[in-house]
């Protein structure tokens, strides 16, 4: 199996805090992939190291073979990594299509002369365009809202709404940052359909959630992060029965 | 209000070619030349708030040198025709030229500042750039200004009478409409919007921030240095004093007022600023109050100005889907 992420020994300091620490990690093709831990116990902050947000203090990302650790944000998409946010972070003032245009950005070429000098690249880029936005669309259940403004849709198609953003970049890796948060019951239950979906598409995923339920569902594998320090890893039954996760969890027994 | 925005949504391609024609007409209707004078000083507004809206509407990024632009194509063009004795055509390619080059130089900052920081860089720039139109004298001749520069000639025509500098004036606002509406209905506009919206998330999908933020810099450089060039062969007499950080005040208010983001808002919004203190002469010095209770009320009433919530490409589609959906059932 071949990895598309790897994560080796990776530390983040910030001042004195140690947010992550010597972390290693692997992704394989086609996996899905879960990381769960306590509020504040770096999990975001690995995803913003993955994704170029923060340069690793020490350690390195590699991307396949590829060596990603001093790319920028943008650079990473390029190469392959697409992510969705904890506090949804779409393009308000744009609609629902461009919201999943822009995300093509990188798979398109129009540049500044085809814009102005409306050449036949700019033509046919924009019906591709259209064409693969709507495939998107009624894969995420949006196309009913596709000109509608990103701000005014409900909280559970933002948050599909961003996935559907972040698939249009054709990513060798989705990194969904707590997909399911402030979903109810019945929502959670169609994401985690429509995840499954994306994995028999053979997209490959890593996802930070704290629906338990959720987590365990649809996971393959899952880290434990706590204080920023790995404590466990392995399938979701492994992890459950895992008495050091018991403890960051519940606390322990005195 | 909805029903008219919509109406101006379906008939969008009617409406322009309609208010094209009328403005080729106005000129043989109102042949004063007091009249053509505002509409001239209408239409040269109209490119720098659109080429301002640029930055400020769909970058997001607010800048108060935009003046500077404006003085440096108005300087180019002064310069050149005085001196080499430039065509007007040489003299507007200069002008896009030097202006875009000051666009790349003002754009560099951006790389380390944001916002509010290189909103204060805009400041310091058009300061900078007034301070060097004064006191260069062999370039400039300082606060004696540039005069007798010579009129808008094209292909060894002159362009003199009002109507065939409002003719000009007229071509050049067709060229920055059409620019900026490819530039914003294009991949490269699609990036430039989603910065302004978030420009993490616009990072975390490919889009170098940094690369497009220059971009538009450079690009409404241009179109401002421009309307500097029409400027100077128009007015024939340029000194610092009309390029000043005030001067970039009007034009925020003038892109502001109109609709952040709007290429009708920019037009509508620059004519009524423009002509509406002209029609209150009567009223003497308290015309400068009600244009600023104006401006007050505005921001109070609508913040992102007159069509700044309005997009008629959305409302178009929204109203073609809901016809889709009819003809179906």
């Amino acid at each position: 199996m071949s990895e598309v992420l790897k994560v080796s020994g990776v530390t983040q300091r910030f001042g004195g805090l140690v947010a992550l620490d010597n972390i290693s990690i692997h992704i394989g093709q086609g996996e899905i992939v879960g990381i769960i831990g306590p509020n504040g116990a770096g999990k975001t902050t690995l995803f913003n190291v993955i994704t170029g947000i923060y340069h690793p203090t020490e350690g390195q990302v590699f991307l396949e073979d590829t060596e990603i650790t001093t790319y920028k944000t943008h650079e990473i998409a390029k190469a392959g990594f697409a992510r969705t946010f904890q506090n949804i972070r779409l393009f308000g003032k744009l609609s629902v299509m461009d919201n999943v245009i822009a995300g093509m950005h990188t798979r398109r070429k129009t540049n500044l002369f085809d814009a102005i000098f409306q050449t036949g690249r700019r033509r046919r880029e924009g019906r591709e365009a259209q064409e693969k936005a709507e495939k998107l669309l009624k894969l995420m259940d949006l196309w009913e809202d596709r000109h509608s403004l990103a701000s005014s849709l409900p909280y559970g198609h933002q948050r599909r709404l961003e996935i559907a953003r972040a698939l249009a970049a054709e990513p060798k890796l989705l990194l969904l940052d707590e997909p399911a948060a402030g979903m109810n019951e019945q929502e959670t239950e169609e994401l985690r359909e429509m995840v499954l979906q994306l994995k028999q598409m053979g997209l490959t995923i890593f996802l930070i959630e704290h629906d338990m339920k959720f987590v365990m569902n649809i996971c393959e594998r899952i880290y434990v992060l706590n204080h920023g320090v790995l404590i466990a890893q392995g399938t979701p039954a492994q992890v459950s029965q895992n008495q050091a996760v018991i403890e960051a969890y519940l606390g322990e027994e005195d | 209000m909805n029903k008219i925005f919509e109406f101006c949504a379906w008939h969008s391609g009617k409406l322009t070619v309609g208010a094209l024609a009328l403005a080729i007409v106005f000129p043989f209707v109102f042949t004063s030349s007091y009249v053509l004078r505002i509409a001239i000083t209408v239409l040269m507004y109209i490119v720098l708030s659109l080429s301002l809206n640029l930055l400020v509407g769909f970058l997001g990024q607010m800048s108060m040198g935009h003046a500077a632009f404006w003085g440096i194509g108005a300087y180019t063009a002064a310069i050149l025709s005085t001196r080499l004795n430039l065509s007007s055509l040489g003299t507007f390619l200069a002008a896009m030229v030097v202006a875009g080059l000051f666009g790349l130089l003002l754009g560099l900052p951006v790389l380390k500042l944001k916002g509010y920081y290189l909103t204060v860089v805009t400041l310091g720039f058009c300061e900078i750039v007034r301070l060097v139109e004064l006191n260069w004298m062999d370039l400039t001749r300082g606060s004696l200004g540039i005069a007798a520069i010579p009129p808008l000639n094209f292909f060894g025509q002159i362009f003199k009478s009002s109507r065939s500098v409002y003719f000009v004036a007229l071509v050049l606002v067709v060229l920055a409409v059409y620019v900026v509406h490819s530039i914003i209905n294009s991949r490269v506009g699609l990036a430039v919007m989603s910065i302004r919206d978030d420009d993490v998330a616009a990072a975390s999908i490919g889009i170098p921030v940094f690369r497009y933020k220059v971009m538009v810099f450079i690009v409404a450089g241009m179109l401002a240095g421009l309307a500097g060039a029409f400027y100077a062969h128009y007015i024939s007499f340029i000194d610092p004093s009309g390029f000043t950080t005030s001067a970039s005040l009007d034009l925020v208010i003038l892109a502001i007022f109109g609709g952040q983001g709007s290429i009708p808002g920019a037009i509508l919004g620059t004519t009524l600023l423009t002509v509406l203190p002209e029609t209150m002469r009567s009223l003497m010095e308290y015309r400068q109050m009600i244009y600023g209770v104006i401006i007050v009320v505005m921001m109070l009433v609508k913040p992102d100005g007159l069509l700044g919530r309005v997009n008629f490409k959305y409302i178009r589609q929204r109203l073609q889907m809901k016809a889709e959906k009819e003809a179906k059932a």
